[in-house]
């Protein structure tokens, strides 16, 4: 029942940061449609290590589509040709018999490559640092049932919080934009009782740190969204500009 | 004296920790900001507890493999977490998720830490609300639950199926505040190599940057492990692809104890295995059985056609199923303690009635829930995960059952603590996962979740403080010590025998040969002679691989196979103190099924009078039987019965 195929691979690879990039060309025979994609470059690094060479290196770990540590552009498509998934997650189903596939780190300014398809992601935990949290110690808070929070509000705030921080939005943009990141964050603080309480000062916060960091500015082109594998809508990014746009009128 | 004192407060058992806590020491805030801890790991445990300290005014040092601590997977968690919170009113206490967790924990955990798990439960939830953390909620506004295995009450809160993303990106959130405000010192993409002892207390520890190769020198007046379980030993499990035990085997070959290795926990539902190129198995959320049925053919002849793929389950009449878990255990039916539905499953499939391509899969079907309320409210309950399976296996749930098996997905045992979470090391703490203490043999559903962060938030930053007021003379060091030197030379020496041996085989095909090796003989069901021939087998793998693996580039700069080759050595260790641990242990007790002890119905059958203890594993040098400690286990409050789910 099983089937397989034959690929041909293109992949990039990049000693360090500083180093010239170049694509090297990899063929893969027998490769069963059931496997992950990245079950697929497992098999590429057992042959390479078997031929003494040393490995692609490229971000995984937990394999189900929640850490957010896969990335890669796989033929001009952050997380390949499927929607609503991971690279993880993406299956050979996908690919044809014979194919060539063509993968690539995220491209984008604040990204840089570390080595071959892994790139420094560090900027998000920069931009959540700013103000992504409700300002609270551990200890001495209320009890959980004492606030009543709507359901509809609960489970916006639960759709903006389902992101998983790969950074698919700014691979995908053109303008390498962090807002897609950003909006979710904003959006699922603001839309609870909690987070209102700092919303201003977050969305400041929040805002300023991705201008500094490098990212590009938002000119609304959607593509963040469409490829954005958890499926975090774009009136993420309206709620973000009128968060700060309000903040900047209190001021 | 032994080295084994769990050092439990005196007192009735409701109030040790009241009383703990009105009797330690404490350390006064001019002090905690000279006073450093390192804590390794960024999961639940780690997160939690760095966040607290930080909060407190300790200088934290945090470190995580990954490139963020967001990714440690405490994120992959599904289900729920546990809390006595008793909101439904359906007649829950925080003595019964003490009982609960005890009796599903098979009478092998210790009484007063798990007493402490259920009363701090509470709290975790107001903490995790009041950072913004979005549980599920009713249409009044309030908290929802739903019930998991192992309780006959609904205590379980949840976010959707993603319960552990959202309580990480909230410990999280909450340790990124404090690295904002200095409090905490990040240190991503860097591994633990090795733990630094002085004067016979844990002092730092030396760490490899992943991206660069270096090795670094990090002093802490104490030092916490939180780097979870090992259940990648058998290369195949739930457990993330990083997931290692390789800090917790540096602290056991410092000479702290690892107790009860044995104590895997199966998953009784996880996507099945495709192939031999597959590289990890996915879990499908315990909740799934609040909702799903479980069953298999009644006859044989129909599940051979099923295999052949020349009949659909869907064509199965409903007489000619069989739903076996409600046959034998009608009291809790879908809902019995993972062990439990885990061996179900074998002893059916074994007996020649499992499905799929392989024989080795049962299903896991919504039908009649959805019959009963409608598709919409299922998807609603479960659509993420029905996503997934929809992705992985290309066949839709909503028409046609899941095919489900039993996979590695947790381990209770770990590294020995006492009620302070300190191991017999003075200034080694170890948190979470990767500590032994609360789920004896088997853990319930959506109770890591409640530990890790009872752990972080809730107990070290109490415990912790009781050691460190002790040491707020110790001046910090330089790590230009001896014992710093010593231990950083060592590491050296150690990657660079990796990189010396040169050989022929990739150090995936080792940890693929020790997996099955786990799995057949160290797996669901365990007997003496195949302990005995796992533990050969073990040792002829160690030989091999500290032979013949081939490891191309160099210790500088990035080099995986290097990663992986460093941590596959530390698993073939934890293989062999599982073989052992179990060959030992001679009762079957919750995730620990020995053939030779089961009840006429074929369920675990434990012995008390011999068994009774913690097994504590000390490490005596490499290729050296390790010596076996025990800490009897003393239960006051409950009395030891043989489980009944009937």
């Amino acid at each position: 029942m099983e089937n397989t195929i034959n690929i041909t691979l293109k992949v990039w690879r990049q000693n360090g940061p500083k180093e010239k990039g170049r694509f090297e060309t990899y063929k893969l025979a027998n490769v069963s449609t059931d496997s992950s994609f990245l079950e697929m470059l497992d098999m590429i690094n057992e042959q390479l290590v078997n031929e003494n060479k040393e490995p692609v290196a490229f971000d995984h770990d937990c394999r189900e589509g929640i850490c957010g540590m896969c990335s890669l552009y796989i033929n001009g498509r952050p997380h390949g040709p499927d929607d609503d998934v991971t690279t993880c997650q993406l299956h050979m189903r996908k690919f044809k018999d014979g194919q060539t596939i063509t993968i690539e780190p995220w491209r984008s300014a604040a990204f840089p490559v570390i080595k071959d398809l892994i790139v420094d992601r560090r900027a998000f935990d920069k931009i959540i640092a700013a103000g992504g949290y409700v300002s609270v110690n551990t200890g001495g808070v209320p009890d959980a049932n004492a606030i009543a929070i709507p359901k509809v509000d609960a489970d916006e705030a639960m759709d903006s919080a389902s992101c998983i921080g790969c950074g698919a939005c700014v691979a995908a943009c053109k303008n390498g934009s962090a807002m897609l990141f950003v909006s979710a964050k904003v959006s699922h603080l603001a839309l609870l009782p909690q987070g209102r309480v700092e919303g201003a000062r977050r969305a400041k916060a929040m805002v300023a740190k991705m201008d500094e960091l490098g990212f590009g500015n938002c000119t609304n082109t959607g593509a963040c969204e469409v490829e954005c594998p958890k499926n975090i809508s774009l009136s993420n990014i309206a709620r973000l500009n009128r968060e700060f746009l309000s903040a900047k009128l209190q001021d | 004296m032994s080295k084994i004192n769990a050092r439990i407060p005196e007192g009735p058992l409701a109030q040790k920790w009241t009383n703990y806590k009105d009797h330690q020491k404490l350390v006064n805030p001019s002090n905690k900001r000279k006073l450093d801890v390192i804590i390794v790991g960024t999961g639940l445990a780690g997160a939690s507890a760095a966040a607290s300290l930080g909060e407190m005014g300790f200088n934290v040092k945090s470190f995580t493999i990954q490139d963020s601590p967001r990714r440690a997977h405490s994120i992959a968690a599904q289900g729920g977490i546990n809390a006595a919170k008793n909101y439904p009113n359906d007649g829950d206490s925080v003595f019964r998720l003490f009982y609960d967790t005890i009796k599903g924990g098979d009478y092998r955990a210790r009484e007063a830490n798990v007493h402490r798990l259920a009363e701090v439960s509470n709290d975790i939830i107001d903490q995790c609300v009041a950072q913004g953390v979005p549980f599920a909620r009713e249409y009044g506004g309030l908290l929802d639950n739903r019930s998991f295995g192992g309780a006959q009450v609904s205590r379980t809160f949840y976010a959707k199926g993603q319960t552990g993303q959202q309580l990480l990106l909230g410990a999280y959130q909450a340790l990124m505040r404090q690295v904002n405000l200095g409090t905490v010192k990040l240190h991503t993409r860097t591994e633990l190599v090795e733990i630094v002892i002085v004067d016979g207390k844990a002092r730092g520890i030396i760490s490899r940057d992943l991206v660069t190769g270096e090795l670094q020198r990090h002093f802490g007046h104490a030092v916490i492990l939180a780097t979870g379980g090992y259940g990648n030993t058998f290369f195949l499990s739930t457990n993330a692809m990083g997931s290692n035990g390789s800090a917790v085997i540096k602290a056991y070959e410092k000479g702290a104890m690892f107790a009860n290795p044995c104590y895997a926990q199966i998953h009784p539902t996880c996507i099945p295995v495709h192939g031999e190129n597959q590289s990890k198995l996915t879990l499908m959320s315990e909740s799934l059985r609040n909702d799903g049925r479980i069953w298999v053919p009644k006859k044989k002849e129909d599940a051979e056609a099923i295999r052949l793929g020349k009949m659909k389950p869907t064509q199965i009449a409903e007489d000619d199923r069989d739903y076996y878990l409600e046959r034998r255990y009608p009291a809790f039916g879908n809902l019995v303690p993972r062990d439990v539905a885990s061996r179900a499953a074998k002893e059916r499939c074994d007996a020649g009635y499992g499905v799929g391509a392989t024989g080795l899969a049962v299903y896991l079907d919504f039908k009649s829930s959805i019959e009963r309320l409608g598709q919409k409210t299922i998807e609603a309950r479960y659509g993420n995960l029905f996503q997934m399976y929809n992705k992985i296996v290309d066949e839709n749930p909503y028409e046609t059952p899941m095919m489900i098996y039993p996979a590695i997905h947790y381990t209770m045992g770990g590294i020995w603590v006492d009620y302070e979470l300190q191991t017999n090391i003075p200034g080694l703490f170890v948190a979470g996962e990767a500590n032994f203490s609360d789920h004896g043999a088997n853990r319930l559903g959506a109770s890591a979740l409640m530990q890790g962060l009872a752990d972080g938030y809730f107990v070290l930053p109490y415990t912790i403080q009781n050691y460190l007021a002790d040491h707020i003379a110790v001046k910090r060091m330089t790590t230009n010590e001896p014992e710093f030197a010593e231990a950083e030379n060592a590491v050296k020496a150690r990657f660079e025998k990796l990189m010396s041996i040169k050989g022929k085989r990739s150090v995936d095909s080792f940890h693929k040969e020790l997996g099955l090796v786990m799995w057949d003989f160290v797996g669901m069901a365990r007997n003496k002679a195949g302990l005995q021939n796992a533990i050969e087998k073990i040792a002829a793998i160690k030989k091999e691989f500290w032979t013949n693996v081939r490891i191309p580039g160099n210790t500088t700069g990035m080099n995986i196979e290097l990663e992986k080759a460093s941590r596959l050595a530390d698993f073939i260790v934890i293989g062999d103190l599982m073989a052992r641990d179990a060959l030992n242990r001679e009762e079957s007790c919750g995730g620990h099924f020995r053939e030779e002890y089961q009840t006429p119905e074929g369920e675990a059958l434990r012995q008390d009078d011999k068994f009774a203890y913690v097994g504590c594993w000390e490490y005596k040098g490499n290729d050296v039987e390790p010596e076996l400690h025990k800490e009897e286990l003393v239960y006051e409050s409950v009395s030891m019965v043989q489980r009944n789910y009937k």
